[in-house]
């Protein structure tokens, strides 16, 4: 059989053609209802929430998790009374692990569904796809995950740890601990990048130096070239950004190469207990992941969380790791946006906005930010900052173990605050109202 | 960004390593099209649910070890075994009614892909899976200043068993004449008493369980979930049209596609490497789009 040209666009348009007839809402345009000064949360009805991830395609690994755990949180809150007696409805929508389908659901969520809150993403690109339709129709958007900052938009809460707090502790342990010369691995999109732009300038102050720099495409699986390079160079240390699956071929291509942890570990920022259970204990053991929650940390929050989703009919994946964990704050976090809303609007909760629920989350009537106490949060207190709506957390270093759980062996003193333009001093500071610039201007949704 | 940081400069050793690791990748990519080779090459069906048909190889590895116990040597021909059984069932109840209509095959087994990743992911979740290699593939082999991690001879000397095997079958035996015959011309085949319908199923049921084992074998090396087979499937595609849908065309395109990547990213970086790669082939298909070796016969 020959492939000619025509056949094949034949058959190209052939397959569109069936695409397009397997899946309308690929193309036919939203005109459900139009815009207006209907309510998001109508006084007889329940608080709608959008959780927006991936329950299929290569994101699904940890996005499904995510859903999971939202879904674990909002039964836990609805079982406790809901918001002042208000029963919280998710509408968990599938994203495909494409970033289209992100915005496409984003705006299905936004103006069919007419959700409050929309909870999602595990990628910056997701959250960079969804974030220019929040701010088109002033709606909110909590982001669980860690991610590289230099944004200051005023739509979006975040629970995670900003790259100022994810390696700010990490880079001078390991410098002090295995030596200077430390090779950088990452997934090559803009979060490893990002991230590593920090880590040089704490490498910097920490006495250390970069002695090669790789990026593989986000779920490759081969690292034989890296490692031959990291051969060459003999780092001390290895700083890995590198996400996903591709992340356990990693680990376990570090073992077959004969290389040691205790000798050349590898430090990560995404390494977490689903990863360790999938490359197998002995490929995860001794290397060193920087996060602010662990499934072992030993607290009575901790020990109620773990039990709790475990033993619910969410947690089949049979891990909790920092992702889920930040995720379930920020249901916990937006629930508790939501009351002083409902506060701030006398009552009515047909007045209450999403852009509401983001600025009463910040300094409120002398209250100051919302937070979670020990008691709420399995990771320890947190807050939101009220300028740049991040949040303070205590950033921790866990060493993995021979049974695939991380021991802490070092958790900052003091919580550190998050600042998205940490290495970009000259741009300017995020503010509640918008990035005040060095020459006083002001300038709106910072993307 | 110097131009330092991007460029490497030339050292001996580190070189013949990246030479050494050519070798593996190409003989990852072999194996990972050696099915394709078969199916698309020979029988002419554009089978997208080839990497699928690696996954199903690695995720029965993965049940015969976690629910089973089975060492992972023995995993290997099993997986064979069950995937050339479900290829033979999708040739069975599927591919032969779309002879006639080869571009079709294109979506239906689009859809086949879609339905294998859907299942595995609703009886095992999405989530990644461990499998658990002997003692003696998960070492290193140095010799000299050379570090080969011992998994990476294996699929190396398998690659070269399979392709040896697969050679020895189209083309030293009978079965192997029956095969080209009723591809070159079915009705001539089929008054010689030749039962083509039956020549096609096993055909297609060898093809799949190439890459049954294939994802057996990456499963010690790679990461086993269920969108695994996308990250072979272009490699696989790339392999066999380059090569021109020939065994011995599959073979050198992989030896040189790995040979090429492997020294591009030592001397600037993987993202790089894999540019200009694409890039070249997309180049050298505009101008011999037969690929490197032109089929000696006529073919259906």
């Amino acid at each position: 059989m020959r492939v000619s040209r025509r056949n094949f666009v034949k058959g190209a348009a052939v397959g569109a053609a069936g695409v397009a007839a397997a899946f309308p809402q690929l193309y036919i345009k939203d005109h459900g209802q139009a815009w207006g000064a209907k309510p998001w949360i109508y006084k007889d009805g329940n608080v709608k929430v959008g959780l927006l991830w991936s329950q299929t395609g290569n994101l699904s690994v940890v996005e499904n998790d995510s859903t999971q755990v939202s879904l674990f949180a909002i039964d836990k809150l609805n079982a406790e009374g809901g918001i002042a007696g208000k029963q919280i409805e998710p509408v968990v929508v599938d994203a495909k692990s494409d970033i289209k389908v992100y915005s496409e659901k984003m705006t299905q969520l936004i103006l069919r569904d007419r959700v409050a809150t929309v909870h999602g993403s595990y990628t910056s690109a997701s959250r960079r796809a969804v974030m220019p339709i929040i701010m088109k129709w002033n709606h909110l958007y909590y982001y669980p995950t860690c991610y590289e900052g230099r944004e200051c938009m005023q739509n979006i809460i975040n629970t995670g740890p900003l790259a100022n707090q994810h390696s700010y502790d990490l880079v001078p342990y390991m410098v002090k601990n295995f030596g200077p010369k430390v090779y950088l691995v990452g997934s090559n999109y803009i979060w490893p990048k990002e991230s590593n732009k920090n880590v040089k300038v704490w490498l910097e102050r920490a006495g250390g130096e970069v002695v090669g720099e790789d990026y593989v495409p986000l779920g490759g699986s081969e690292f034989s070239p890296v490692f031959n390079k990291i051969r060459q160079q003999e780092p001390d240390w290895i700083m890995s950004t590198v996400v996903g699956d591709s992340d356990i071929a990693l680990h376990r291509q570090f073992l077959q190469e004969g290389f040691k942890s205790d000798k050349m570990p590898i430090a990560a920022l995404t390494t977490g207990e689903i990863e360790t259970a999938a490359m197998g204990h002995e490929a995860g053991a001794g290397h060193f992941l920087s996060a602010p929650y662990f499934q072992d940390l030993k607290n009575p929050t901790n020990e109620w969380f773990v039990d709790a989703y475990l033993s619910s009919q969410y947690g089949g994946g049979g891990v909790t790791h920092y992702n889920m964990e930040e995720t379930y704050l920020g249901i916990l976090i937006w629930k508790k946006g939501v009351e002083r809303a409902l506060e701030e609007a006398g009552g009515d909760w047909e007045a209450i906005t999403p852009r509401m629920i983001r600025d009463v989350s910040g300094n409120w009537n002398g209250q100051g930010p919302v937070g979670l106490s020990d008691e709420e949060s399995p990771e320890g207190k947190v807050w939101i900052d009220p300028d740049n709506f991040n949040i303070w957390l205590k950033p921790k270093i866990g060493q993995c173990g021979s049974n695939g759980q991380f021991t802490i062996v070092k958790e900052a003193p003091e919580h550190v605050g998050p600042d998205p333009f940490a290495i970009y001093p000259e741009r300017g500071v995020c503010k509640a109202d918008g990035l005040h610039k060095p020459d006083g201007t002001i300038q709106k949704d910072v993307l | 960004m110097s131009v330092h940081d991007f460029w490497t400069p030339f050292a001996l050793e580190p070189f013949i390593s990246a030479l050494i690791i050519g070798l593996s990748l190409a003989s990852i990519w072999l194996v990972a099209a050696l099915g394709l080779t078969i199916i698309y090459g020979t029988m002419g069906v554009i089978n997208m649910a080839h990497g699928e048909f690696i996954m199903l190889g690695a995720y029965i590895t993965w049940v015969l070890q976690y629910f089973l116990g089975f060492p992972w040597l023995l995993c290997l021909p099993i997986s064979f075994v069950i995937v050339a059984f479900i290829g033979w069932l999708v040739e069975r109840g599927l591919i032969r009614h779309l002879y006639d209509r080869p571009l079709d095959t294109l979506l239906a087994t689009w859809g086949v892909s879609l339905v294998f990743i859907q299942s595995i992911r609703l009886i095992f979740g999405g989530e990644p899976q461990y499998i658990d290699t002997p003692e003696f593939l998960s070492n290193v082999v140095q010799i000299g200043f050379l570090n080969i991690p011992s998994m990476r001879i294996f699929i190396f000397g398998m690659a070269l068993v399979l392709v040896g095997l697969t050679w020895a079958l189209l083309y030293k035996s009978n079965f192997g004449i029956q095969v080209r015959s009723v591809m070159q011309n079915p009705q001539m085949a089929a008054s010689f008493v030749i039962n083509s319908s039956r020549v096609y199923g096993l055909t297609f049921a060898y093809g799949a369980g190439l890459a049954g084992i294939s994802g057996s074998m990456f499963s010690g090396l790679k990461t086993i979930f269920p969108d695994m087979g996308l990250g072979y499937v272009v490699e696989a595609f790339l392999v066999v049209v380059t090569g021109g849908g020939e065994l011995f065309g599959s073979l050198a395109t992989a030896g040189i596609m790995g040979e090429m990547f492997s020294v591009f990213s030592y001397f600037t970086n993987d993202t790089f490497a894999r540019f200009v790669l694409f890039v070249l082939i997309v180049i050298f298909l505009r101008f011999r789009p037969q690929g490197i070796f032109t089929p000696s016969m006529a073919r259906r």
